[in-house]
């Protein structure tokens, strides 16, 4: 009983902002909620990926730096088509579970075997872009692309990061991600699972995108990691431009 | 044999490897090696080496393995034929079959299995050589491996054995000493939580010589978790620092 009492005027925190942790470090003794990535056992908040910590008043939350997708209803992905079913297609979206599509969706009307083939409409190996429309613990994800800006990609390229990077992409309100949008001239589409499709007028353009992306990833537990980028698409504009003024 | 040769612990106390009773041998660990696994993790442990590679959670194969409630942890440990003096057949022998089932049992409690339901993660363990303590070093990789896929995990899981040589309580036992002595006693911990996930013992030793050894081989694990948390951040500090250096100099 002392030891609660004690505990509660304490609450002891075991870690300085934005640290890097281990699974199993003990971050937090007292009156905690667990936030992302961590758990409570008897009172202690415990981290449960490699990651960086951040505390919001009493929830302890952590950055993972390692990490997997996992399906959210209303997230926009971007998936492979792996299998042609009978109603339907099996997507990988890059998460421990395979997305469904269905052929009623894509199509826009009631389904009928006799006169639809799936496989004129999309075929293993395709890319689309896609929402996920529901999902579960007892059941895998479905999707949908009944939507403006979804459906099959045709042109661009894509290149994989590590899902948890995708906020930091994005940036605050979106600051990252349209600057490389503007200074680049390309087309960004990021998708939740950590998949990013870029299509630009040039390949050059894209490879640009791709490059600033890159870093962003590899450097996103760094700080001033923004300024960084805003020098690299400056410079790499600059190449850019000269050409053209002579 | 006669009195001299059997000696393993010299009258200083010292072992046929120069080292004390409670000492490590060295140790060497790197995480992230293989870029076709989803985490992977290399240990240098004394003379063995050895590679783990961790897998998913992904959807089980074949499907009928898959269990509706939670996710299913398979481990693979082999020892590749030249990973000992006398070529070892590839093919799985009764006592490998007897450590991947060992060596899973001491990491699942590491997991938290019901949150990902009807998937699999899979560890495959490659011993490319063994110098004893096998077992232990490669649940010791096999817990980095799995944390560098980004697996959701309680607390990293380190092994270590502790074991009697000469009458003498000894950490962490090499292949003659295993050989050789009279006990082994290897353990798998999981320090944060102060809890076992492994104990076994082969060999005969009194209870208060069973205490001393689980004792020292959890001493043992302690030491080789700071360098298990070391390794697994390093991959990471690398480019902080480095960018972070770049930034003052500006």
């Amino acid at each position: 009983m002392e030891n609660e009492n004690l505990d509660e005027k304490f609450m002891p925190t075991f870690f300085e902002k934005k640290q890097l942790v281990t699974p199993g470090e003990l971050l937090a003794e007292g009156d905690y909620l667990p936030g992302e990535n961590t758990y409570a056992e008897e009172n202690k908040i415990y981290a449960q990926r490699i990651g960086l910590v951040d505390s919001d008043n009493k929830k302890i939350n952590m950055v993972a730096l390692r990490a997997f997708y996992v399906p959210k209803v209303g997230d926009i992905v971007i998936g492979t088509v792996m299998e042609v079913g009978f109603n339907g297609w099996t997507v990988n979206i890059k998460s421990p579970y395979n997305a469904m599509l269905r052929a009623s969706d894509v199509l826009n009307r009631p389904f009928k075997p006799q006169n639809d083939e799936l496989s004129t409409v999309l075929t293993a190996g395709d890319l689309i872009v896609a929402k996920i429309a529901s999902y579960d613990r007892l059941h895998d994800p479905q999707l949908t692309v009944g939507e403006p800006g979804l459906g099959k990609i045709t042109r661009g390229q894509i290149l994989h990061v590590v899902p948890t990077k995708i906020p930091r992409v994005i940036g605050r309100k979106g600051s990252m991600i349209s600057m490389i949008k503007q200074e680049t001239n390309c087309q960004i589409i990021l998708g939740l699972n950590g998949v990013i499709l870029v299509t630009g007028k040039t390949p050059e353009d894209e490879e640009l995108a791709i490059t600033a992306i890159r870093k962003i990833e590899q450097e996103s537990h760094t700080s001033g990691l923004t300024d960084r980028i805003t020098q690299l698409l400056k410079e790499n504009n600059v190449n850019v431009e000269e050409p053209k003024n002579e | 044999m006669n009195d001299k040769s059997d000696r393993l612990i010299d009258k200083k106390g010292v072992r046929l490897d120069g080292r004390k009773a409670d000492e490590l041998r060295p140790l060497k660990l790197q995480v992230g090696v293989l870029s076709n696994a989803d985490g992977s993790a290399y240990i240098e442990h004394g003379k063995n080496k050895i590679l783990a590679a961790a897998f998913g959670p992904r959807e089980m194969h074949p499907k009928h393995l898959a269990l509706a409630d939670r996710m299913v942890l398979r481990c693979r440990y082999h020892m590749a034929p030249f990973s000992v003096p006398e070529r070892k057949s590839p093919a799985p022998s009764r006592r490998e079959v007897e450590l991947s089932k060992v060596i899973r049992e001491s990491l699942e409690p590491a997991l938290f299995l019901e949150l990902y339901p009807r998937t699999g993660v899979d560890v495959f363990i490659e011993v490319l050589q063994a110098d004893g303590g096998t077992r232990c070093a490669s649940i010791t990789a096999a817990a980095l491996a799995i944390a560098d896929a980004g697996v959701p995990m309680r607390d990293l899981v380190v092994a270590c054995a502790a074991g009697k040589v000469d009458d003498t309580v000894v950490l962490d036992l090499y292949d003659a000493e295993d050989k050789l002595g009279a006990a082994d006693v290897p353990v798998a911990y999981m320090p944060s939580l102060n809890a076992i996930t492994l104990l076994q013992m082969d060999g005969i030793l009194t209870p208060d010589e069973f205490q001393q050894a689980v004792d020292l081989a959890m001493g043992g694990c302690k030491k080789i978790y700071e360098m298990q948390k070391e390794a697994l951040k390093t991959k990471y500090m690398v480019v902080k620092d480095v960018e972070e250096e770049k930034e003052v100099d500006e």
